[in-house]
């Protein structure tokens, strides 16, 4: 591997940070796509020229774009999400049925071995699948029609799928998470689905044990082990070792257990990172001090990382999907803030530097190896 | 041809400088102008009009001959200066936001 790219969604467009092995000198290209919101981009692991990105406005809705050259030219490709039969209804705000309706694309996930073959998670909730290069999508309607999908009710951000995990090893399993609904899991690539949502408790909701209701806010999983998944919900970092049968705490001693990412190291499964943030009404960082927090044991034991991070009057968010690794050793980290910054660390998150510090405000990151 | 003037978002999405012009058989009406629109240019599809209902995007206003046709029946005739090329239909973001 001779460099890395570092794909940048914002409220205002889209950036492309490239450097070298080294980590140490960037290029800044963009904004692309100036003045829409970029939820995330991403690229195809098999073919890294082949990139993604789900751009959208307030005014003018939902397009995606394709680039085939690593993002030096886009294409527009087909924005029309439509809900599988019967669209059906979720809870309201004030637990009414409310029509499903399509909003946006949150997350897009290229197959691990398709560049052809991307996966996109929707709010209103619900997942597209496109086998023809973003084309045409349809909806994986299994996920919305398994049964509790009339029991799910928007989070304040909106009824998002906004975590996608596919397992490497070819199962044909995948992971998803929904705000607010919980985490769910299909063994047939997509075609049924089931929650899993034992040992989450969420004192917010009228049932806290129920079988769906509960804000995930992310989860993660490293590819040697992918029947363990890391979870950073509303409240509470969660681990399962079954694949999603069973979650079990593992805040331990974070000085916050509210947050909206969850990372793993590459190289190493029980290396993982949060950003506690302060609470669910303050989404800033606690004490007003930026620190990531890693856990070299697979939680419960967590340590401060704040070189190079802002130690006074910061009062930034890092959203759900605005922390990515690279693949390099040592591992490099980043992540992007809602002030505009966007901080790596080529150690593995022992010192951080900005690589930019004006930015819009940081939606989500994502990192490509570069051959 | 019809004139039509888009937002500055949706000339770079369609990759225009400038207005764009389509042949709209007669009568020309506002929703035959929009279906113009999105064939000569598909990306614009579902940017306009909500690509399930055909209902104009909420923050979407359309203007002709100093007329608001923004709560017009689809099936409204343009008047006679943007069905001759005289002048544009204007396609306008709404001042929303702050």
């Amino acid at each position: 591997m001779s460099g890395v790219r570092v794909l940048v969604g914002t409220r205002k467009g889209a950036f492309i940070l490239t450097s070298d092995g080294q980590r140490q000198r960037w290029d800044v290209s963009g904004p692309l796509f100036g003045g829409w919101e970029i939820y995330h981009l991403k690229g195809s692991p098999v073919d890294p020229n082949r990139l993604y990105a789900s751009q959208s406005s307030g005014w003018f809705g939902q397009v995606i774009q394709r680039s085939n050259d690593g993002g030096q030219t886009w294409a527009p490709m087909s924005n029309q999400f439509a809900y599988a039969g019967v669209t059906g209804t979720h809870q309201w705000y004030d637990g009414k049925p409310h029509p499903w309706e399509f909003k946006r694309v949150w997350h897009l996930e290229p197959s691990l071995t398709d560049p052809d073959l991307v996966y996109a998670g929707a709010e209103d909730a619900a997942l597209f699948r496109t086998a023809d290069g973003a084309q045409s999508w349809q909806e994986l309607a299994g996920l919305r029609g398994h049964g509790s999908g009339s029991r799910w009710q928007p989070g304040a951000g909106g009824m998002c799928l906004h975590t996608i995990l596919l397992d490497p090893s070819g199962s044909g399993r995948i992971f998803v998470a929904i705000s607010a609904a919980g985490a769910f899991r299909s063994d047939d690539a997509g075609l049924t689905w089931r929650p899993i949502n034992r040992g989450l408790r969420s004192e917010y909701i009228p049932e806290p044990t129920a079988e769906v209701g509960h804000c995930v806010h992310r989860i993660a999983m490293h590819r040697s082990r992918p029947q363990v998944l890391f979870m950073q919900k509303h409240w509470d970092v969660m681990r399962s070792d079954d694949a999603g049968e069973s979650w079990r705490e593992i805040s331990g001693n974070l000085p916050s257990d509210f947050g909206f990412p969850i990372e793993v190291h590459a190289h190493e499964p029980d290396t993982i990172y949060v950003v506690p943030i302060k609470s669910d009404s303050e989404h800033y960082p606690p004490e007003g001090k930026l620190r990531v927090y890693r856990s070299r044991t697979g939680g419960n034991e967590w340590e401060a990382l704040t070189a190079g991070l802002p130690q006074r009057d910061c009062y930034v968010n890092v959203l759900r999907d605005a922390t990515a690794v690279d693949a390099l050793d040592p591992c490099g980290i980043y992540f992007g803030t809602t002030g505009g910054q966007v901080y790596a660390s080529a150690d593995a998150g022992d010192r951080w530097t900005p690589i930019v510090q004006n930015f819009p405000a940081v939606v989500s990151i994502e990192v490509q190896m570069l051959p | 041809m019809i004139r039509v003037a888009l937002p500055a978002p949706l000339r770079a999405l369609a990759g225009l400088t400038g207005e764009t012009a389509v042949a709209v058989a007669a009568p020309v009406t506002l929703e035959a102008v929009l279906e113009a629109v999105e064939a000569a240019h598909p990306m614009l599809r579902g940017t306009i009009r909500d690509p399930a209902t055909g209902a104009r995007r909420a923050l979407v206003r359309f203007f002709a001959a100093g007329a608001d046709f923004s709560h017009a029946s689809p099936r409204a005739l343009m008047p006679a200066s943007v069905a001759a090329g005289r002048e544009p239909l204007l396609i306008v973001g709404a001042i929303a936001g702050g």
